[in-house]
């Protein structure tokens, strides 16, 4: 096997095992949509970090933490409904992202990587950084796992209960704007929420406690990852695109299967 | 379930006692603004160890924003909550809504915060009446089978205050009367207080010991009986009360059979067969 294509396994393999567990609880909070706008800002990020000379993933990672913020108070104040605010501020950080990039002219970015993914061009440092920063996020992850729940389940009862919910709330933003940052080498801002949301959905109707969906995810994220890139390699298909395609392909299985088994 | 004689229906705690412990929450002055909007202004309420104080009003009245100044969930804009020290409080949500793809059972909803035994769990789902829904996922359960659950999770806490919003939501009218029964035995049993909001005036009465009607400001507070005679409350309620007291009626013989107790409210004593005044329990 090629250098090249065991890094883009290694690395699609770590970005999943994190995805997988993070998605299903983006999935039990329904923030899909939230998630989506998180990664469409992450081009801003891109565009900042260069802009900044304070490299890209930092960049985004904060790019993402300030968005979600700011989503954050705004929600609070309840002027607009949440899918409108969301889908003002996904695209206007898209576009104010496309822009920034454009405006850059001694910048010649390659802007389909950054939108699609780039999977067989990671590099050893990526897989350091992928899995030195996947181990931190789910790290994090295990540490808020059992608040998480609880506040997923009812949040004024969690309060209640003593879960300092908004804290947890700020940490799990912060473990998105992570991930998000991770995976955009691998799949692209415009893919990252698939690898969230559909190994989280395909595992559901197989796990028995919310601990079993998590790991089941990301099993099958990591699935997913390894048909994607072989598809990509054999049929010479962009291997991001590749991928969602798989993972979309066993979560097409994972609802066939329940149905003949009911 | 224990020893302890419980408390008759028809005698609550008196407030005017001598050496009487001090109230598990106290309002005074409570007023809540949402932005421009204000909620509730000047709500005074306190709820005593052992008594049932219910809280009454039309919808969009605070009744639930009152709830949440009490569990501190809502900041007040003016006026002060005090909670005794060392206060536990119990809380049973409007409704829950665990979205579909959470796999969640009953058990692991009931110890997703705090711990807890099987042996505490078989015995508060024991005492809640609803034995066997421990393995199922929550999303399964009926109304009342959630509402009991809800109220169990409550109890895992041992508290001493016991907050319930709408606690027979979704719940039929026999479930309701043997919801209200359930509330009235666990104060009898644990001597907790209880802090109850509703939007049903019959069934909830004659369990409570205190009637506070809600909107906006309190109209009116005291026993239930002056309340349901207190013009204001007749104001706000007149028609509702009527409709219900027809429905009220139609199950009365429900009530009887397995011994609740009928509200002596004024608008029904009509359609009552019992006489005014009569309990039975």
């Amino acid at each position: 096997m090629d250098d090249f294509l065991l890094r883009a396994l290694v690395g699609g393999i770590g970005i999943a095992l994190v995805a997988g567990p993070l998605g299903c609880v983006v999935v039990w909070r329904r923030m899909a949509y939230f998630g989506d706008t998180l990664a469409h800002s992450a081009l801003l990020g891109v565009a900042l970090g260069f802009l900044f000379g304070i490299g890209l993933n930092t960049g985004v990672v904060l790019v993402c933490v300030g968005i979600a913020t700011l989503l954050t108070l705004l929600q609070e104040r309840r002027t607009l409904a949440t899918d409108t605010l969301l889908g003002i501020v996904s695209h206007s950080t898209l576009s104010l992202g496309l822009l920034a990039l454009a405006a850059m002219e001694a910048l010649r970015v390659d802007l389909l990587a950054y939108l699609f993914g780039d999977i067989l061009a990671v590099t050893p440092a990526d897989l350091g950084w992928i899995w030195g920063g996947g181990a931190l996020v789910l790290g994090g992850l295990i540490l808020i796992w059992r608040r998480l729940i609880a506040m997923t389940v009812d949040e004024d009862l969690a309060r209640v209960e003593g879960v300092p919910v908004r804290w947890v709330r700020l940490g799990f933003m912060l473990l998105i704007a992570g991930t998000i940052a991770l995976a955009m080498k691998i799949v692209g801002i415009l893919l990252v929420t698939s690898l969230l949301i559909i190994p989280a959905a395909a595992a559901r109707r197989f796990a028995p406690n919310p601990e079993a969906m998590a790991v089941l995810a990301a099993a099958i994220g990591a699935l997913s990852v390894a048909l994607g890139l072989g598809a990509s390699l054999y049929a010479d298909l962009p291997s991001g695109p590749a991928v969602v395609a798989a993972a979309a392909a066993l979560f097409v299985a994972s609802q066939v299967i329940v149905g003949k088994s009911l | 379930m224990d020893a302890i004689p419980p408390l008759p229906l028809s005698q609550p705690p008196v407030a005017d006692a001598v050496g009487l412990p001090p109230p598990l929450v106290t309002v005074r002055g409570l007023g809540v603004r949402y932005g421009a909007r204000t909620v509730l202004r000047g709500v005074d309420l306190t709820v005593g160890a052992g008594e049932i104080v219910t809280l009454i009003g039309p919808n969009g009245a605070g009744k639930t924003t009152l709830v949440k100044a009490v569990l501190g969930l809502v900041q007040p804009s003016e006026g002060v909550v005090e909670r005794a020290p060392g206060l536990t409080v119990g809380y049973m949500p409007q409704r829950l809504s665990v979205d579909p793809t959470l796999p969640l059972t009953v058990k692991r909803f009931l110890t997703l915060w705090g711990k807890a035994t099987d042996a505490e769990l078989a015995a508060v789902l024991e005492e809640v009446g609803a034995p066997a829904v421990l393995r199922q996922p929550v999303q399964s359960l009926s109304g009342g089978e959630m509402q009991r659950v809800l109220l169990a999770r409550a109890l895992l806490r041992r508290p001493k205050l016991l907050v319930l919003d709408e606690p027979v939501q979704a719940v039929d009218v026999h479930g309701q009367i043997a919801l209200f029964e359930l509330i009235a035995r666990i104060r009898r049993e644990r001597g907790c207080g209880v802090l109850l909001v509703s939007h049903d005036l019959h069934l909830v009465m004659a369990r409570t010991d205190t009637v506070v009607c809600i909107n906006g400001h309190v109209c009116c507070h005291g026993k239930p009986e002056d309340v349901g005679r207190h013009p204001e409350y007749v104001a706000l309620f007149g028609r509702h009360a009527e409709a219900l007291a027809v429905y009220h009626h139609a199950h009365d013989h429900a009530h009887a059979a397995d011994g609740c107790v009928v509200a002596p409210g004024e608008e029904h004593r009509h359609h009552h067969d019992h006489g005014d005044g009569v309990r039975h329990g």
